[in-house]
């Protein structure tokens, strides 16, 4: 595949083939000091199909990350499912945990923060395949590694330099080639483009287009920037306050978003066109995030909601299909939907 | 872009004459690898009450090129050249008496990371009252009201019960309100805002957006926006001054500059933001390379590496100046670039 455009996932695909990774009711609960619960993630579940790029957004806090740490058990989930082609990973240990670790690769938002400063970068992709015991021998090591680094569009004489001497750009290719090591079939990529500068996210946004389509990888995508994310993703799931509250493809969470958290964000998203902005009605939501130590009941959101109805403080709304793929978690548009109303009547200029 | 939005756009600089005035600044620091040409002869100005957006990418010298302004760049290792008018006298020769009015007083600084600027082991009402207290000989009780009027001011609720807080029992956004509550104590005549709203979720980056306009508004202030975000610089800004290399390399008003954008980096810029909807593009632009080592800069156009319109080696030898490419918007390019065609 030439990696021109977003690769697509037939639709036949879609609709006939397992998923590759099914994640049901997880949840991470952290016991914080002697205040109870944090709930940070809190009853997710999505699948992801082969060669299908997920994307997860929400603002800080929300449990997007998490999600992603849990999922590759580099934080332990609380409870609920994680199947990679039909097997548990809950549960698994030692060779097993490994081998599934071998299947799931990460990139980390910080790729400074992320590379160990001492090693070289050559040392660095090659550990992967150290842990793993692929590629045995100095010479053949040295060639995978030559190889990775290449995929990434690195030149293969970064191997003998350290991260200080790359940009922000390059270490982040340093870490997708390090993720790609182990030739893994999922990627989970936790806010990998947002310390960048704008310029370079989009040659790292192309190279993981590419890379999919020449690899078929599967993409777990989270960030807080819709825009890249509905950019990069085939569907998208929006979380607030560790559950999911909307997951819908991508052009129609952007067209026609039905939950009024989705519209908020993205009427708060700043576009760089003046008339845009002067057209722009935002939807201002008030107050903060309330803490996940103590969510209110009903609605996670009745409480900043601008459309929230009496209903929503008492009844906790589940994620069900509004319509055929696109799933929703609010009273106020199921009902909409229901009256005839116009669902999500968001103007866009 | 018409020209009609260009005409009305332009009032906020003309006949007033301007409020800041920088000319040629300069600013360079002494490194373990060479001298680093951080800002490289900057050259603008601000109206009162206008906002005009800094935008560049990391290293573009858009930080350092306003820390100058007030004095606020260490030398050594720093050496900062050029003059700053502002407000009929030249910062650039005043004592640090003076600049240290000037900072308490006339202008306002609000920064990226509002925790670093707090101090954690005092409350809010303290150091908010603290200002008044120093600068105006206020009473603590007097210090106190002001402050609950100011954090009212920025829409922070029931002020008065926050006051005993600490800065780390606020929420980003909260502490960003605080800091720009503090920087308005005073009524400045200039607010400088770096990245204030970057490392904050774009919901409570639209209410911070929302809160300095509304500022503005009220108390008549001028803003210079340091940013890499073009997009919030199309809700906020009158005018934009594009950096790169520690220069400028197109200057206009909003409309003209994000509308019809003239020199290849700025439209590379533009080119590279992922649009949501159904209009995706098949791939992003991508503007190739790095920006060049402040250590080494080369002695022509600093973009001419990276740029995809050049066509032979005119730009290499010398720095292209800025010229005027329409009324008001200029262009530090020697190629005409094409305008965009906008569907």
């Amino acid at each position: 595949m030439s990696g021109d455009t977003l690769p697509e996932v037939s639709d036949t695909l879609l609709e006939v083939s397992d998923p590759l990774l099914e994640v049901s009711d997880l949840a991470v609960h952290f016991r914080a000091r002697g205040k109870g619960v944090v709930k940070a993630v809190d009853g997710v579940s999505f699948n992801v199909r082969r060669g299908e790029t997920l994307g997860i957004v929400g603002e800080s806090g929300c449990g997007k990350s998490t999600t992603g740490l849990a999922l590759l058990r580099l934080v332990e989930p609380t409870a609920g499912s994680v199947r990679l082609d039909g097997v548990e990973l809950a549960g698994l240990r030692g060779g097993a945990l490994r081998a599934m670790r071998k299947r799931v690769a990460m990139i980390f938002q910080d790729p400074y923060a992320s590379l160990n400063p001492r090693l070289s970068i050559g040392d660095i992709v090659a550990e992967p395949l150290e842990v793993h015991g692929l590629h045995a021998g100095r010479t053949a090591r040295r060639m995978r590694v030559d190889e990775l680094l290449t995929m990434v569009g690195l030149d293969p004489n970064f191997r003998t330099r350290y991260p200080h001497e790359l940009s922000g750009g390059q270490r982040q290719r340093v870490g997708i080639a390090r993720a790609l090591a182990t030739e893994p079939d999922v990627i989970v990529a936790d806010e990998p483009i947002s310390a960048l500068d704008v310029s370079v996210q989009a040659q790292i946004i192309n190279l993981l287009e590419d890379l999919q389509g020449d690899l078929g990888l599967t993409y777990l995508f989270i960030a807080h920037d819709l825009a890249a994310v509905q950019h990069i993703s085939h569907r998208v799931a929006v979380m607030y306050l560790g559950r999911i509250v909307e997951l819908a493809d991508r052009v129609t969470l952007y067209e026609a978003p039905a939950h009024p958290y989705t519209q908020a964000l993205l009427s708060a998203i700043p576009v760089a066109d003046t008339a845009v902005e002067r057209a722009r009605t935002r939807i201002v939501l008030t107050g903060d995030v309330p803490s996940p130590r103590d969510p209110p009941p009903g609605c996670n959101f009745a409480g900043r909601c601008p459309r929230a109805e009496d209903a929503c403080r008492d009844v906790d709304p589940v994620l069900e299909p509004l319509r055929v793929g696109h799933d929703v978690a609010c009273l106020v548009a199921r009902r909409e939907l229901a009256d005839g109303d116009s669902p999500a009547a968001v103007t866009r200029p | 872009m018409s020209g009609v939005q260009r005409a009305t756009a332009s009032d906020s600089n003309a006949i007033t004459s301007p409020l800041l005035s920088v000319r040629d600044l300069r600013v360079r620091f002494g490194t373990k690898r060479g001298v680093a040409h951080v800002v490289n002869g900057l050259s603008y100005d601000v109206a009162p009450g206008e906002t005009v957006a800094i935008v560049g990418e990391s290293g573009s010298g858009k930080s350092v090129g306003v820390m100058a302004l007030l004095g606020l760049v260490p030398q050594p290792p720093g050496r900062v050249e050029g003059d700053v008018w502002f407000e009929g006298r030249n910062l650039a020769t005043a004592s640090e008496r003076e600049l240290r009015q000037v900072r308490g007083n006339r202008v306002a600084m609000v920064f990226q990371d509002p925790m670093t600027s707090l101090n954690p082991v005092l409350t809010i009402g303290r150091q908010l009252g603290e200002s008044l207290r120093l600068h105006h000989g206020a009473s603590r009780r007097e210090a106190d009201a002001r402050a609950v009027e100011l954090l009212d001011l920025v829409g922070i609720p029931s002020p008065r019960q926050r006051l005993g807080d600490y800065p780390h029992q606020f929420s980003g956004g909260m502490r960003q309100r605080v800091m720009i509550a503090m920087g308005v104590v005073t009524n400045p005549s200039l607010l400088i805002a770096d990245e204030p709203t970057t490392a904050l979720d774009v919901t409570t980056q639209a209410q911070i957006v929302e809160l300095v306009q509304e500022l503005q508004q009220r108390l008549g202030m001028a803003i210079v926006w340091i940013t890499h975000d073009l997009g919030v610089v199309a809700g906020l800004a009158h005018r934009v001054l594009v950096m790169y290399a520690g220069r400028i390399i197109e200057s206009g008003i909003v409309d003209d500059l994000l509308g019809d954008p003239r020199h290849p980096y700025t439209r590379g810029l533009l080119a590279s933001l992922p649009r949501p909807g159904r209009d995706r593009p098949a791939r992003l632009f991508a503007i190739p390379g790095l920006p060049p080592d402040p250590v080494a800069l080369p002695a022509g156009c600093a973009f001419w590496e990276r740029c995809s319109y050049r066509l032979d080696d005119t730009e290499r030898d010398s720095v292209p100046a800025l010229r005027e490419v329409a009324p008001g918007h200029h262009v530090a390019c020697v190629y005409d670039v094409p305008a965009i065609e906008r569907t």
